[in-house]
């Protein structure tokens, strides 16, 4: 099954009703079944920039990269798809940096990031930040990412509960960023992909201002049309305030995709097996 | 900045300006917070200030520490809540940035590992095109309700059909309609009213007579919908 085919993507962003700029960025190659958004920040409008540069220096390398070789063979003990987003987040986080350091009108400057790569029935999801993936799963939304920031550390920690971090002032103090310092750490992990899922990227301007049990009820109420419910789900943003840029990726599972035979894994041979 | 308000019987005492991490609070002239009254253990309760949030913390004391009338062990302040110790009492004040400030004071920041977690200096400060440790914006307060619990609640009332006659009432933020894989449309409640799109199905709902495009359409009141066969009226319940 071709991975276009299999997925369908759809992408909107707003500024929100408060901020003149949008600091967000986002990319979609549905060929590759790759998805990239960004939200940007630091120094007057070097906050677009470093989000524009992390999805676009992100997308094309990716897609050059999967293009060239699919993201499921394995090299040594770990799949194409891990190695090329490790490897390509430290070049861009490099391009960055350097960026912010020799010209003083992008001093300061870095993004989050959130990145997906879909492929073999899988996903390989990247973060740095507090840009978010959720997956809604018979009617259940889960956060597949858990963002690098001062409040889910507190939360960890046990300092304050999940509820009350709702009503934190300290919302937007992220501990990682892409393109701040001279190397990053982003947070990789796979997840098993099934026909029906729906997958949402956003930045926090949505689940800042729109609550989990919201967002679940449009997607469970709207996935049939996602251009409709990208839409509804900026709209809610906005509606309660809209005090961030918002952006969202959202792409459904149509069909299983497992990765053409020939370069058959362990996995896909055990997918086979699962859903003959 | 955050602030305590000390008082007894109603009578202001002093205002506390929560600057350090931790602010101590008891009977012993230690405490940043001395209250000498028998009432009050020699080490009480703390607050600990990270930026923005503050939280109290009973360290022990021998008659407890309330906050709002609930006796508490340990507690996020939130602002105008009332610690009681004894006859005393403290007020957390966290006023909301003047409006003047409201450009820049959410924007994301980085908190870079190692960084000394201090409380928030106040607004003056302009953010700086360095790397070097950021300031602490101060935020609004939380968002505020959805609107929609103000604004004037809609229904749609089934005129055709073996459900004629039956009424539905739009208080959820989404509200579906017809059959699914056939013909499904959605009514979504914002603060501007109600509005209707198509979602999925070859047939697109019908208003008034007029086929909907893939635009959401405001409801007014006493309008009709057809969908999946079926005629509806919207209004407005007063």
């Amino acid at each position: 099954m071709d991975i276009a085919n299999a997925l369908e993507i759809v992408t909107e962003t707003s500024s929100g009703m408060v901020r003149t700029h949008n600091e967000d960025a986002t990319r979609t190659v549905p060929s590759c079944g790759l998805v990239v958004l960004a939200d940007g920040m630091g120094g007057y409008n070097a906050g677009e920039v470093a989000s524009g540069m992390a999805t676009a220096v992100l997308g094309s390398e990716l897609e050059k990269a999967f293009t060239a070789k699919s993201p499921h063979l394995m090299e040594g003990n770990r799949s194409w798809a891990q190695i090329q987003l490790e490897a390509e987040i430290a070049l861009t986080n490099t391009s960055i940096y350097q960026a912010a350091q020799s010209q003083p009108q992008y001093a300061g400057m870095g993004t989050t990031l959130v990145c997906a790569v879909f492929y073999d029935n899988r996903v390989t999801v990247a973060h740095i930040g507090d840009s978010r993936m959720y997956r809604q799963r018979d009617g259940t939304l889960e956060c597949i990412t858990r963002d690098h920031s001062l409040l889910e550390e507190q939360i960890a920690a046990g300092m304050i509960t999940r509820e009350q971090a709702r009503h934190s002032q300290n919302k937007n103090l992220v501990t990682r960023a892409l393109g701040v310092d001279p190397s990053v750490d982003p947070e990789l992990h796979d997840h098993d992909v099934l026909p029906g899922d729906v997958y949402l990227l956003c930045s926090d301007g949505l689940n800042d201002m729109v609550v989990d049990e919201e967002i679940s009820e449009t997607l469970a109420a709207l996935s049939a049309n996602l251009p409709v419910c990208a839409s509804q789900l900026i709209g809610q943003a906005n509606d309660n305030g809209g005090r961030d840029n918002v952006s969202v990726i959202l792409i459904k599972v149509k069909s299983a995709f497992p990765a053409a035979s020939g370069g058959e894994t362990w996995w896909s041979r055990l997918w086979a097996w699962l859903t003959k | 900045m955050a602030k305590l308000i000390l008082s007894m019987d109603n009578l202001q005492l002093k205002d506390i300006a929560l600057n350090k991490e931790r602010t101590t609070i008891g009977r012993k002239p230690h405490n940043d917070i001395q209250i000498d009254n028998l009432a009050i253990s020699g080490e009480h309760a703390v607050v600990i200030t990270i930026l923005n949030d503050s939280f109290l913390e009973d360290i022990g004391s021998t008659n407890g520490t309330f906050v709002n009338g609930q006796a508490v062990k340990k507690h996020f302040l939130q602002n105008g809540d009332t610690i009681e110790l004894g006859k005393y009492r403290l007020k957390y004040v966290n006023d909301a940035p003047p409006p003047s400030a409201a450009p820049d004071f959410e924007r994301t920041m980085i908190l870079r590992p190692g960084q000394v977690v201090r409380p928030a200096e106040g607004v003056s400060d302009e953010p700086k095109p360095t790397p070097t440790p950021v300031q602490a914006p101060v935020a609004p307060p939380p968002p505020p309700p959805p609107s929609t619990a103000q604004a004037p609640v809609g229904a749609i009332k089934v005129l055709t059909g073996g459900n004629a006659g039956k009424e539905l009432e739009l208080t959820k933020s989404l509200t579906t309609l017809g059959k699914p894989g056939v013909q499904v449309a959605v009514i979504a409640r914002r603060p501007l009213g109600y509005f209707i799109t198509h979602v999925e199905g070859a047939t697109f709902p019908i208003v008034n007579g007029v086929s909907l495009d893939a635009q959401p359409r405001k409801l007014i009141d006493h309008d009709i919908v057809e969908l999946a066969g079926t005629k509806m009226e919207f209004f407005v319940k007063s």
